[in-house]
């Protein structure tokens, strides 16, 4: 079973800078049509925490779900 | 992974720098360091001066002190002396650090005073309104070079060094394991250490120098920084518009300031038992 992770982001602190959506591998994260970043595809997030670490408002944060 | 939520005053956020600016991604670096080398929160004290940098010790939850514009490590270098138990850290800005505060800054190099200075480098004073700095590169433009810079920047590092320094490292936000190894290796150095961190400011520098997106910006780092190891793999005018990154200096030879004053005060006081100063 390939790992599963969880993709949170704080609408509260996220300022929508495009950071996670450029360096995410799997484009977990998407601009949506109101300009706010969502996570979209979850599902595909493979937990290298790209987001996570250069987020400048830490509002991203990456786990692995307990199976 | 550090849980950085646990150093943050969390009631601060969100922080107010603008969208993608890199100052909060040095903070996050900061905490992994400092939480790495198991510090207790009380055991920091963190001072800044003015500018975007200085809000850093706003949301960052240790003892903190916020200072004059560029006097900072004139206040930091007198808490040391009284309270040498604490580890000092400072955070300025190219602005703060290397102007208003460039003499401060060369002489607390020279006492060798045992301070971590962490200059964040936007290139530009981005709180006063997008003033050009003594490290915005030549031919950048700002609100007050608007036919781009003419002068040429400080290498901060060489100067730092050739002060006195005894530990020098620059690393990036877009180089961000760098960046929190370097910042780890000056908090565990004794002696004056420094480190400069190439960061962006989308608003202030970005947006007039071609670079729109915080993205943009952060690849500008990655395509402009040499790791210094590899550094002789390059011909000189390869290197010409390229900035050196990793660990530039360590030099342990030098004596910490707080053990010349220490040592002062022990002679001193031992003429004295004998009768005389
Ligand atoms: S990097 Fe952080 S602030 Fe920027 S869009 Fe992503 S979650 Fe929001
Ligand atoms: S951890 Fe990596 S794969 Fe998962 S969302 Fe973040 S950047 Fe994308
Ligand atoms: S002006 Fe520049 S450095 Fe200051 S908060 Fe905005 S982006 Fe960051």
């Amino acid at each position: 079973m390939p790992k599963k992770f969880k993709v949170n982001l704080n609408p509260k602190w996220c300022k929508s800078c495009g950071i996670c959506v450029e360096f995410c591998p799997k484009r977990v994260f998407e601009f949506s049509k109101d300009g706010k970043v969502r996570v979209v595809r979850e599902g595909d997030c493979i937990g290298c925490k790209n987001c996570e670490l250069r987020c400048p408002d830490y509002a991203v944060e990456v786990w692995e779900e307990e199976a | 992974m550090v849980n950085i939520k646990n150093y943050l005053r969390l009631n601060k956020l969100p922080h107010i720098w603008c969208p993608g600016c890199g100052n909060g991604t040095v903070v996050r670096a900061l905490i992994t360091a400092i939480d790495k080398l198991g510090f207790k929160k009380d055991e920091i004290v963190v001072f800044t001066g003015i500018g975007c940098s200085a809000r850093t010790n706003a949301i960052l939850d240790f003892n903190t002190i916020q200072t004059t514009h560029g006097r900072t490590l004139a206040f930091a270098t007198g808490f040391k002396l009284m309270r040498p138990e604490m580890k000092v850290i400072v955070i300025t800005g190219d602005g703060d650090g290397a102007a208003i505060g460039g003499n401060h800054l060369i002489h607390a190099a020279r006492r060798n005073v045992d301070i971590t200075t962490i200059l964040i480098n936007n290139s530009i004073y981005g709180m006063t309104g997008g003033q050009y700095s003594p490290l915005s590169p030549q031919g950048a433009y700002a609100t007050t070079a608007p036919y781009g810079n003419i002068e040429p920047p400080f290498d901060i590092c060489e100067l730092v060094k050739a002060a006195g320094a005894t530990f020098v490292g620059r690393g990036t936000v877009y180089h961000i394991h760098l960046t929190i190894d370097l910042i780890t290796k000056a908090l565990s150095h004794k002696g004056f250490s420094f480190v400069e961190v190439i960061s962006q400011c989308p608003v202030g520098y970005g947006r007039r120098n071609n670079m729109r997106s915080p993205y943009e910006m952060l690849l500008w780092q990655k395509e402009h920084a040499i790791m210094v190891k590899q550094a002789d793999k390059y011909s000189k005018e390869d290197l010409k518009d390229k900035f050196l990154i990793g660990e530039l200096w360590v030099n342990h030879e030098r004596t910490e300031f707080m053990d010349s004053y220490n040592a002062l005060v022990k002679r001193l006081s031992e003429g004295m038992k004998g009768g005389e100063v």
